[in-house]
């Protein structure tokens, strides 16, 4: 990558597999699970969270040497609040019906901990450029994980994807339905996020030994 | 009556970790050991009791359509609604704030043991969502929303504690080496969270009313859970 130097690809990339946001810093779990029954949330929620962290790590940081340090949560708060507003009245404006069935989690954007644990923790110590690239990187490891968990569930549960019946008809019993398959409800239940993702980790910790915890 | 079955519910059926997810981050990170969770369990119990009754006063006298109507006649059509998210997490983190000053001041002892929760509180998911669910569900009265506080603290706190004990166990057994410590939790997390969806029915009674009343979220997985059975029903 001409762009990019090697460092800076890193905080990309790194994001995605190591050092995932949700599956090693545990960050951002709250907004996660609740809304992966369908993959369409799933998108739009990381889309959401990516608009929101970029944005945010490049506002902080250029704000990061003129925040006294015992005000800055509360700053970052508004800073936060104030991208999430807009979120929240492009999704009513242009998709209503999701931003209904978001419901709430579009609020709790804010107080994802991704997005605090990322300015506290790269923003206020880094130049606009460098932080906006963190925060693409890490918003983009919570949406890979986001869609892995969507499309399982989705497609386990009600058979369907974004909405397409791509297994078939199950009242009709046609594809695999007529085969006997049946959707199995209970991965639209919210327990069963908690134990996709758990499996996901296991997955990803079985592949790379070095992220075995004691 | 009405504030019990509430409380109720707030605490078992709408259990903030197990049915909304929120908080997870803290629950996750801060379960190791049961006496540290107790801490930030009793510290959220009591954030929330204070800011989803003061937030709903906000809600009801400053944000909602119409609510500004008691300044006079001019203010009647004003709807701040769309400031509410900043309006919350500004209360909050004021809150937090003040209750760490109070307790530095008047306790030492538990400002020690809870000294380094309590700013996290402020990022904790289920302090803004108790309070986004109290205007999402429309509580009617400050009794009410008080009780909804309290009890989803105390349902949070339950939570946590559980994890905490169950995770101080787990660490004898044999777990395979990649889910040990997050994996597992996670799994656990997820068991725990069918076990409380037992309590569903406790206070509806097959009332179809009262199950109404539930989250967006719940609703729909019940509408899909529901089409899952009528189709079975059809065969």
């Amino acid at each position: 990558m001409g762009l990019l130097s090697k460092k800076d690809a890193s905080l990309l990339t790194d994001p995605l597999t190591d050092n995932n946001p949700i599956t090693i810093q545990v960050l951002g779990i709250c907004s996660a699970l609740a809304i992966t029954a369908e993959l369409k949330a799933s998108i739009v929620m990381a889309v959401s969270v990516l608009f929101v962290l970029g944005i945010g790590n490049v506002v902080i940081s250029l704000m990061r040497n003129i925040i006294p340090s015992k005000i800055r949560i509360i700053v970052q708060l508004v800073v936060v609040a104030a991208l999430v507003i807009i979120v929240d009245l492009v999704l009513k404006a242009f998709a209503y019906e999701l931003s209904k069935t978001l419901s709430v989690f579009v609020g709790l954007i804010i107080t994802n901990c991704i997005i605090m644990g990322r300015f506290e923790a790269f923003a206020l110590a880094n130049k606009p450029w460098r932080s906006f690239l963190d925060g693409i990187g890490n918003a983009a490891g919570y949406g890979v994980i986001l869609i892995i968990v969507g499309f399982f569930r989705e497609l386990l549960g009600s058979g369907t994807l974004l909405g397409f019946k791509v297994l078939g008809d199950p009242i009709e019993k046609t594809g695999l339905y007529a085969l006997g398959y049946e959707n199995n409800g209970f991965m639209l239940l919210s327990p069963m996020a908690l134990i996709v993702v758990g499996l996901i980790i296991w997955v990803q910790r079985s592949r790379n030994s070095a992220l075995i915890e004691d | 009556m009405e504030l019990l079955e509430l409380f109720f519910k707030s605490i078992f059926i709408d259990n903030m970790v197990f049915a909304t997810f929120l908080g997870m981050c803290s629950y996750l990170a801060v379960s190791k050991k049961v006496s540290t969770a107790v801490g930030l369990g009793a510290a959220v119990i009591f954030v929330l009791a204070i800011t989803v009754p003061l937030n709903w006063l906000l809600d009801q006298y400053i944000l909602q359509e119409g609510a500004l109507s008691w300044l006079g006649e001019d203010f009647a059509s004003y709807d701040l609604s769309f400031l509410s998210f900043i309006m919350f997490i500004a209360t909050i983190a004021t809150m937090v704030q003040l209750v760490e000053i109070v307790v530095e001041k008047f306790s030492p002892s538990l400002y020690n043991s809870l000294g380094i929760f309590l700013p996290l509180i402020a990022v904790n998911c289920a302090i803004l969502g108790g309070s986004l669910f109290m205007q999402s569900r429309e509580i009617p009265t400050l009794g009410q929303a008080t009780v909804y506080g309290l009890g989803s603290g105390i349902g949070w706190f339950l939570a946590i504690l559980a994890i905490a004990a169950i995770r101080e166990k787990i660490r004898y057994s044999n777990v395979p080496a990649a889910l040990r410590g997050l994996g597992i939790t996670f799994i656990i997390t997820g068991l725990m969270a069918i076990g409380f969806m037992s309590f569903g029915g406790m206070l509806t009674g097959g009332d179809e009313e009262t199950k109404e009343e539930k989250t967006v979220q719940v609703e729909t997985s019940k509408v899909n859970q529901e089409l899952v059975t009528n189709t079975k029903i059809e065969e």
